[in-house]
């Protein structure tokens, strides 16, 4: 007993040892959470959920970890990646109103579905390998179909197109995947606090799905020690980001809703996760209000800050951040109890009206053509209103352009045609070499790889419109290769358009140890935005078809076989002999059909002679038959009788 | 005619004494009725025709195919704010229109304004009224083909408003389409009804949460047609010219990228209101035809009978022919199906096919204008546009039962209306597919019944029977009379005496093909010519072409008294069997074309036959038959059919006149892109002209 309390004792002193070697090396899991809350220009607001877990890289614990998720580390581990984001989106982001050049947009603005990237640290060769892998494996924690991204004809490699340049970058995504809470609940088992506790609590479910617009992102990036013997670190990131509409009481139209936390999401939050490092909620204004909010005295500035004339927050907030266009208001959740729970609110007083900064061009995507054979798919490039005001202007060779990646990815069924690219700027078709510096294609394959075009156009800044146009052919799908549903049509993935000089951040000029949040948002993220999922009506075969097909080959093959055999087998004239020489000993009923028609003629029967007597043979038959006929006769007759007596 | 001209040399054999064997069943059902055939042609023909009357008795009920769609299963959210929205938009534009008399794009800014205030994206759309220009090539082609013109005048535009409401949960693929046509200029109270209407839905809609598709409502300028705006701003959705156009500078109203897209169009419902109704009720036509025919799908037409029907209270009907509802001749006809459909009831009370007269007028005038509509190939209205890119859409022409001006009864109307739209977006809404599980052929004999393809191909297909049985046994007539003169029976039968005969109907048919190519050329002559002396250019070149070609060729002309011309059998046979291939291959493009086409063209083809015998032989019956055929081919003419069918339709025959409407009918025809027009011009003129040939062959 005593050995075995000694031996304990010997055990924790040792553990205590380690645990004081890792917190002394600054080398500890770490895990902090966020809530970024904006108002939007129309009316409606958008709450970013943000948690961040970090897992030194260090070799101290072996395979265990504290904080963070195991099944993401094993992830990690296994199929070796070294970057890699997924997102869950359901709406589609108004680049409009709701803002493209901002980091928060141009990182969480998502297409529709499902999308998948990732980066391998694995030679190129087993690049697929591990990309087949890593889809079933997320597939079976996510609780989504992301493993029919496994198939060739489903996912793509880009080279520069998409953003990191990499050749084992692989990169797919599923326009139609619904997403549920079924993908969330798991995404949600990956935080220390699940739901339970902290800024997560806040997800309520029928509040987060009946929001607007949200994306679920999870994106993890391996950190390299430098050292061969710690390995790598991981930093997880998750996000969530969704617009809700608020209810409004107020009558008038032009007044901006007023908000709270529990009036959003209808709970508040009670406390802090603990085991998180940081825990704060931002509150961000931008536009107008910032503006002349500027003009106001520093001393009273604190103060009317956060409740003047045109609106209040129900909290007083613990700092208050500028950048150039913005207010960004901080709060922590510490203070708030179970008594006393965190209800940040935001009360409009006066009806005021702003925009959002917007990406330099603003991108549609849409189909031309009618009926089943052709088709052109073109993308419109317009340029908004806030382009003059952006920065980040190429200006080599003494003018002023804009760069822009275009970057698509095109099921195998839809066969482009490369060589009919067109590209208009400003209504006037250029010639492919004034805009288009570079250009990658790679053609899909039937059946077994889908094609993908990169595209770097090179604009002048005062460019109005641009408008880029392929055509195409649909393909014919083998019966068994159509999916459910194959009456809605088909899904061409959306388009990626990316701005490389372009780079949108938000620096609060704060020191970014803090808050990880803020960190991401003053890193210059790459100005993107994803254009419209399409929908292609493709032929499809009426599903019952094959039954038909079948019968009528059948019977095609049955009548052809019958009449050729027939051709080939009987040989008219042995069979004339034959029939002579056996004096037509032909078949009873045969016998009685040629005596009824010989009648019905009028001429006489030819007669033969016979071994048996002829007319007790047919007297025989005509009994046996006019006994059958009176059966029949009988029968119908008696169920008819029963069936209309009922 | 292969396995005819085996069993000839089968029966030759046995003529010749060896053992008689009898050929296979279906070879002697073949001889059979091919020895048969003036009595199987006049059964055959007289079934088709009954079978055709037949047809209203054989509609079915519709019924909703596609489970998805659930009409009327959900309550209506449309509240009276909805409606007074409506109305607050039809005062204003009235009012509006009361203080800006004039041009401009005024009216068109304020529904635009009123869009953007219900949270939509708006987009304004120029476009050109484009004149009616024949061009051979044009038929079947896609609309992508379609031109810009050059030299666009700023005199006349149109400008058609779009809104889009975004799906708030959607991926944006797929939209529904909404269109009020609406004369910003001189358009009517009635007129501005139906913006009440859409204007009420967009409101509601612009709030809802179970939106899955986009909606566009698009408020097209009808100054210049219904048609054409519409088919205009679908030319730009869908292959737009990324060109500078003209049309652009013309206004201070910039409509350059501004142009708005939301998917995949999954249905359209184009709405109008106009006149007062005569019932009590207030009125729903629907209007399904569109170019060629082509019908949307029968689901679409049932969901808006069903919610019009059972849930708002419309008096639901489409197009009938009106003189038929007072024909007595179809009146004794429905008593007699009435009355057998009795007596058919007493034998066995399962037997419920009869139905009363009066149903039976109502089906057959229905099923009439339905033929007449699909066979014309012209749409009934601007949802036409849609079905050249494989949309569905129908019209609705509501027509209220109070005068335009009586408030308290339009916000009713505005809230009724608007139910039976939204009920009907909510079913498309609810589709995952695109409709395809109904039917989309069939003709409609009431807003509720309807034929299926299956039923009413049997009327085509028994009046179509008996031509290649008489082309069959013509053709052995034929061969036997040649056998006989030439006394060389073996070498004669194995010959191609059908070619002569076939070269001529081959002939015909490429004249019949150039005189439909004619009307291009005539109207490139310069100068303004009236349709009445375009017409008479038309008759006089293609007469004289068909002069030309009867003299230069020798043996074509049936006034010609060489002794070895083309035998008429043999002649007679081929024309029977050129028709039949032309009917089959209609009834693949254009079924009612087919259909109406053969009534004509069948008893023609099969009674032609010489005069000049005839008149010989001074019989009574033989009298009787040539000058059946006389009238058969006089009414067999196009211009002379179209002239009795105007008659019958009621409108008085005009003398002169007729041949600039004639013009004018036909130039509306290929405007459509109609492939009657084709039919007539390649199928009926060539085979009515052989028919004329045999009429007076000099044998």
């Amino acid at each position: 007993m005593a050995s075995l309390l000694r031996s304990l004792i010997l055990l924790l002193i040792v553990q205590s040892f380690l645990v004081a070697i890792a917190f002394g090396s600054n080398e500890v899991e770490e895990f902090s959470e966020a809530l970024l809350l904006k108002p939007l220009p129309d009316r409606k607001v958008l709450a970013h959920f943000h948690f961040e877990n970090r897992a030194p890289p260090s070799n101290s614990h072996g395979r265990h970890h504290h904080l963070f998720p195991k099944a993401i580390s094993q992830l990690v581990q296994k199929f070796r990646v070294k970057e890699m984001e997924l997102s869950f989106t359901q709406g589609r982001w108004n680049h409009e109103h709701w803002g493209g050049f901002d980091p928060l947009s141009s990182m969480n603005a998502k297409p529709v579905g499902v999308e998948l990237w990732a980066v391998f640290d694995v030679p190129q060769s087993q690049v697929d390998t591990s990309w087949k892998n890593l889809t079933h494996a997320l597939s079976g924690l996510f609780c989504a179909s992301i493993n029919f991204l496994e198939s060739s004809t489903s996912y793509a490699a880009p080279t520069w197109g998409f953003g990191p340049n990499s050749n084992k970058l692989r990169y797919g995504s599923l326009p139609r995947e619904a997403v549920c809470t079924e993908n969330l609940t798991p995404w949600l088992k990956l935080l220390p606090c699940r739901d339970k506790d902290g800024i997560s609590a806040l997800m309520n479910r029928p509040s987060v799905y009946r929001g607007f617009y949200h994306s679920q992102r999870l994106h993890l990036s391996t950190v390299e020690s430098g050292q061969e013997v710690l390995g790598s670190g991981i930093v997880l990131e998750q996000t969530l980001t969704v617009v809700l509409q608020p209810e409004t009481t107020s009558v008038e139209s032009n007044m901006q809703p007023s908000w709270s936390l529990s009036s959003l999401f209808g709970r508040k939050v009670v406390g802090r996760c603990v085991l998180t490092k940081s825990s704060n909620v931002y509150l961000q204004l931008e536009g107008l209000l910032g503006h002349e909010l500027k003009n106001v005295d520093t001393e009273i500035e604190a103060h009317e800050l956060w409740k003047n004339a045109e609106f209040e927050l129900s909290l007083k907030p613990e700092r208050v951040l500028r950048e150039s266009s913005s207010f960004l208001f901080i709060f922590d959740i510490d203070k708030s109890s179970d008594s006393e729970p965190f209800d940040i609110g935001l009360t409009w007083k006066l009806p005021s009206k702003w925009s959002c900064q917007q990406a330099p061009l603003h991108a549609s995507r849409f189909l031309m053509g009618s009926g089943n054979e052709r088709g052109a798919i073109a993308i419109l490039l317009k340029a908004t209103e806030s382009q003059e005001k952006l920065s980040g202007r190429d200006l080599t060779n003494g003018h002023c352009t804009i760069k822009a990646n275009i970057f698509q990815i095109f099921p195998w069924y839809i066969k482009v045609y490369y060589h009919t690219l067109q590209i208009f700027v400003d209504q006037q078709q250029t010639t492919d070499s004034e805009v288009l510096k570079k250009i990658n294609v790679s053609p899909s394959t039937d059946k077994v790889s889908s094609g993908m075009m990169e595209m770097m156009l090179e604009l002048p800044c005062e460019v109005k419109s641009v408008a880029i146009s392929i055509e195409y052919d649909k393909g014919f799908l083998h019966i068994d290769e159509y999916p459910p549903d194959a009456n809605q049509g088909f899904d061409i993935p959306s388009a990626l358009i990316s701005f490389p000089n372009h780079h949108a951040s938000l620096d609060f000029q704060e020191e970014l140890s803090k808050s990880p949040l803020l960190s991401s948002f003053k890193e210059n993220s790459l100005v993107r935005s994803y254009t419209e999922v399409l929908l292609v009506p493709l032929t499809t075969p009426d599903f019952s078809m094959p039954y038909n097909v079948i019968t009528i080959t059948c019977t095609i093959f049955a009548l052809y076989f019958g009449s050729l055999l027939n051709v080939l087998r009987r040989r008219i004239g042995e069979e004339e002999r034959f029939l002579k020489s056996q004096g037509k000993k032909t078949g009873g009923l045969k016998q009685l059909l040629s005596r009824i028609t010989a009648k019905i003629r009028g001429r006489p029967i030819e007669e033969q002679s016979s071994s048996e007597s002829p007319a007790a043979q047919s007297s025989v038959l005509s009994s046996k038959l006019i006994f059958k006929i009176i059966l029949v006769a009988g029968a119908a007759a008696a169920w008819q009788y029963f069936s209309t007596d009922k | 005619m292969a396995a005819v001209n085996r069993d000839n040399v089968e029966e030759v054999k046995t003529d010749d004494g060896s053992p008689k064997i009898k050929p296979r069943p279906i070879v002697r059902l073949g001889i059979f009725l091919i020895a048969h055939s003036p009595i199987f042609s006049v059964v055959f023909s007289a079934a088709g025709v009954l079978a055709l009357l037949l047809l209203p008795l054989l509609a079915k009920n519709t019924y909703i195919s596609e489970n998805a769609l659930m009409p009327g299963s959900a309550r209506s959210m449309l509240s009276n704010q909805d409606a007074s929205d409506g109305s607050k938009l039809v005062k204003d534009i009235k009012n509006f229109r009361l203080n800006h008399e004039g041009q401009g794009v005024e009216v068109q800014k304020l529904i635009g304004k009123y869009m953007s205030d219900m949270g939509a994206e708006v987009s304004f759309q120029k476009f050109h009224p484009e004149g009616n220009q024949f061009h051979p090539l044009h038929f079947f082609s896609s609309p992508d083909s379609y031109a810009l013109e050059e030299n666009v005048s700023c005199a006349s535009y149109g400008v058609n408003v779009a809104g889009i409401i975004r799906a708030p949960r959607g991926d944006g693929k797929e939209s529904i389409v909404l269109v009020t046509p609406y004369d910003f200029i001189n358009g009517g109270d009635y007129e501005s009804l139906s913006l009440g209407i859409v204007s009420s839905l967009f409101s509601l809609l612009s709030r809802v949460t179970w939106l899955s598709k986009d909606i566009i409502w698009l408020v097209a300028d009808s100054r210049y047609g219904d048609y054409r705006p519409v088919a205009a701003w679908l030319t730009e959705y869908h292959s737009p010219s990324f060109k500078v156009s003209d049309l652009l500078k013309c206004d201070e109203l910039n409509t350059a990228d501004n142009f708005r897209r939301a998917g995949t169009m999954a249905a359209a419902l184009v709405v109008k209101v106009d006149g007062r109704s005569e019932r009590f009720e207030d009125t729903l036509s629907i209007y399904a035809e569109a170019s060629n025919g082509q019908m949307p799908n029968l689901d679409l037409i049932n969901v808006v009978n069903y919610l019009a029907v059972h849930r708002q209270g419309f008096y639901v009907k489409v197009e009938k022919v009106v003189s038929l509802l007072s024909s007595s001749w179809l009146q004794i006809f429905g008593e007699i199906f009435e009355a057998v459909g009795k007596l058919a009831h007493t034998l066995n009370p399962d037997w419920n096919f009869g139905i009363p007269a009066a149903d039976y007028l109502e089906g057959s005038a229905t099923l009439a204008s339905s033929l007449y509509s699909q066979a014309l190939g012209i749409p009934t209205g601007p949802h036409g546009a849609f079905r050249d890119y494989q949309v569905d859409a129908i019209t609705l022409k509501i027509s209220p039962r109070f005068p335009p001006d009586s408030k308290t009864r339009q916000h009713d109307f505005f809230l009724r209306g608007a139910r039976l739209l939204e009920g009907t977006i909510r079913s498309v809404n609810n589709l995952l597919e695109k409709f395809h599980q109904s039917f989309f052929l069939y003709l409609l004999t009431s807003p509720s019944k309807f034929i299926s393809v299956g039923v009413y191909m049997i009327a085509f297909a028994l009046l179509v029977a008996p031509l290649p049985m008489v082309a069959a046994s013509l053709y052995i007539d034929g061969c036997k009379a040649l056998t006989n003169s030439t006394h060389n029976p073996a070498e004669n039968l194995k010959s191609w005496k059908w070619l002569d005969a076939a070269k001529q109907v081959f002939a015909l048919h490429l004249l019949g093909f150039i005189v439909t190519l004619l009307p291009y050329f005539i109207c490139q002559v310069p100068g303004q010519h009236s349709p009445r002396n375009r017409s008479i250019m038309w008759g006089t070149t293609s007469s004289s072409l068909l002069l030309i070609t009867f003299v230069t060729i020798p043996g074509f002309s049936p006034f010609s008294s060489r002794l070895h011309g083309t035998n008429w059998a043999v002649l007679k046979s081929v024309t029977i069997a050129a028709a039949f291939i032309g009917l089959c291959l209609m009834s693949i493009i254009n079924f009612a074309t087919a259909e109406i086409g053969a009534l004509l063209l069948v008893p023609t083809c099969l009674m032609a036959q010489p005069i000049k015998p005839a008149l010989r032989s001074r019989r009574v019956k033989s009298l009787l038959g040539a000058f059946c055929s006389l009238v058969l081919v006089t009414i067999g003419f196009p211009v002379m059919f179209f002239a009795l069918s105007k008659g019958l339709l009621g409108e008085g025959l005009v003398g002169l006149s007729l041949g600039g409407e004639f013009w004018t009918w036909l130039e509306s025809l290929w405007a459509w892109k109609s492939a009657t027009y084709l039919y007539i011009g390649m199928v009926h003129l060539p085979c009515w002209l052989l028919c004329l040939c045999i009429l007076f062959h000099p044998s």
